[in-house]
């Protein structure tokens, strides 16, 4: 199932931190911190819910073809994770949920729950 | 006189296209050096001496009327009639060509007749140039030639099979530099991109290049990533400056680690590095000194792949650009 990443902000309530752009859907998701195993695991077109709030995750989430990254426990983006973001079209959420609730609203988007 | 050797029976197609195509107004000598009746045989030997010309066209209201050849002009020398008016010595049965007829027509002409130049006529049957077995070799030469540059270039674009070609990408690392990991890999996979590798071959190689990238960021005192692009694999290969791994076998176990609290803490050292980078890549080496670690991963593009690639890179031609 494609959801709008626009669902993140409008239906799940988390902040963006980047524009988000309305054409712009994702089709499954994964959590995780080990940023190797979100390499090798995470599916493509995916978001990614962590708490590694720093530009390395938005590398990761480049390079495996992730469309959004929702970082959790309030955690906020340092300036350079946002820049970084922004560079690479992937767009940052924060929410004050943890992994566990985020993951399963999010499942529940995609139609999984 | 030797015979032009290209004829419409047995030459190249690119050759036949050619002497098909040029006419003989191409070719010629436009505007000739003509003379009038009246002119006597020495002062056309004296017109062809300043000219540096071996044959003059005797033209009377734009008409031909026949050619003086170095021939007359020696036969009149020889029997004495060199002050008499060209009308009564100049060659009158005259082989013509047209302007609008192929070059291939004035080729055969030259074979068979064995005159050294032939008057060009127009449809009006006026004087318009003259041609010689030197305007034509010149001119086949020179389209020869472009022909020849044409082809070489399209056997350039064939030789690189794919604009990835034996491209060489290196990056280099530094130690702790959190800030800049994972620019090799985004610079791997944009050019992979660029040349329509498919998707997972690029997540492949995006994952072993940011991997080993990692690793001498957090595990090196610095080293570098180069990536060498072949027709048919990819070659990633890093290498750094020590201090090297102390035992390869646990660094290849999955959740090995010797990576700190801080690093752990950023996500990174979960032990999982070195065997990514091995279940991603078709061939994969390490080798390790004190003096530094070497490890190279090979994938390999599949057969599709390689062929999509080529579609793609003979329609976008010239675009390709290094972007290191």
């Amino acid at each position: 199932m494609k959801v709008p990443l626009t669902a993140l902000d409008e239906k799940l309530g988390y902040t963006a931190f980047t524009p988000i752009d309305p054409e712009s859907y994702f089709s499954d998701a994964y959590t995780g911190d080990l940023l190797s195993d979100v390499m090798g695991n995470a599916a493509e077109n995916s978001i990614l819910i962590t708490i590694q709030a720093h530009k390395n995750s938005v590398a990761v989430a480049s390079l495996v073809g992730m469309k959004a990254i929702v970082l959790c426990n309030g955690r906020t983006a340092a300036s350079d994770m946002i820049e970084a973001a922004q560079q690479e079209s992937i767009a940052l959420f924060t929410t004050s949920e943890s992994q566990f609730v985020a993951s399963y609203r999010i499942a529940h988007l995609l139609g999984l729950s | 006189m030797q015979l032009i050797p290209i004829n419409t029976y047995n030459s190249p197609t690119v050759i036949l296209e050619l002497i098909y195509r040029l006419k003989v107004q191409d070719v010629m000598t436009p505007s000739v050096v003509s003379i009038p009746l009246g002119t006597t045989m020495r002062q056309v030997q004296l017109l062809m001496k300043e000219k540096s010309i071996t044959g003059v066209p005797v033209v009377q209201d734009k008409r031909l009327l026949g050619i003086v050849s170095m021939d007359d002009i020696i036969k009149a020398l020889d029997f004495g009639y060199i002050n008499d008016p060209v009308e009564s010595h100049m060659t009158k049965n005259l082989i013509v060509l047209e302007d609008d007829m192929p070059v291939s027509f004035a080729i055969s002409y030259f074979d068979r007749y064995r005159y050294h130049r032939f008057p060009v006529l127009n449809k009006n049957k006026h004087l318009v140039g003259i041609v010689t077995t030197r305007d034509i070799t010149t001119r086949l030469l020179w389209e020869i030639n472009h022909e020849v540059e044409n082809l070489e270039r399209m056997n350039q674009t064939t030789k690189i099979t794919n604009g990835l070609s034996h491209k060489v990408h290196s990056f280099s690392i530094l130690k702790l530099d959190f800030e800049r990991a994972g620019f090799a890999s985004t610079e791997i996979k944009k050019q992979l991109k660029k040349f329509n590798v498919f998707p997972r071959t690029i997540r492949r190689a995006a994952i072993a290049s940011y991997e080993l990238e990692m690793n001498i960021v957090v595990h090196s005192s610095g080293g570098r990533i180069t990536a060498e692009y072949e027709p048919e694999q990819i070659i990633i290969t890093s290498e750094d400056a020590g201090p090297g791994i102390q035992n390869i076998d646990q660094a290849l176990e999955q959740g090995y680690s010797t990576a700190n609290e801080w690093i752990r803490s950023l996500g990174f050292g979960a032990g999982m590095g070195l065997p990514n980078v091995r279940s991603v890549s078709d061939e994969f080496s390490i080798s390790s000194t004190e003096k530094g670690t070497t490890v190279t991963s090979i994938i390999k593009f599949s057969e599709q792949e390689i062929g999509r690639m080529q579609t793609k890179e003979k329609e976008s031609d010239e675009s390709t650009t290094d972007s290191s």
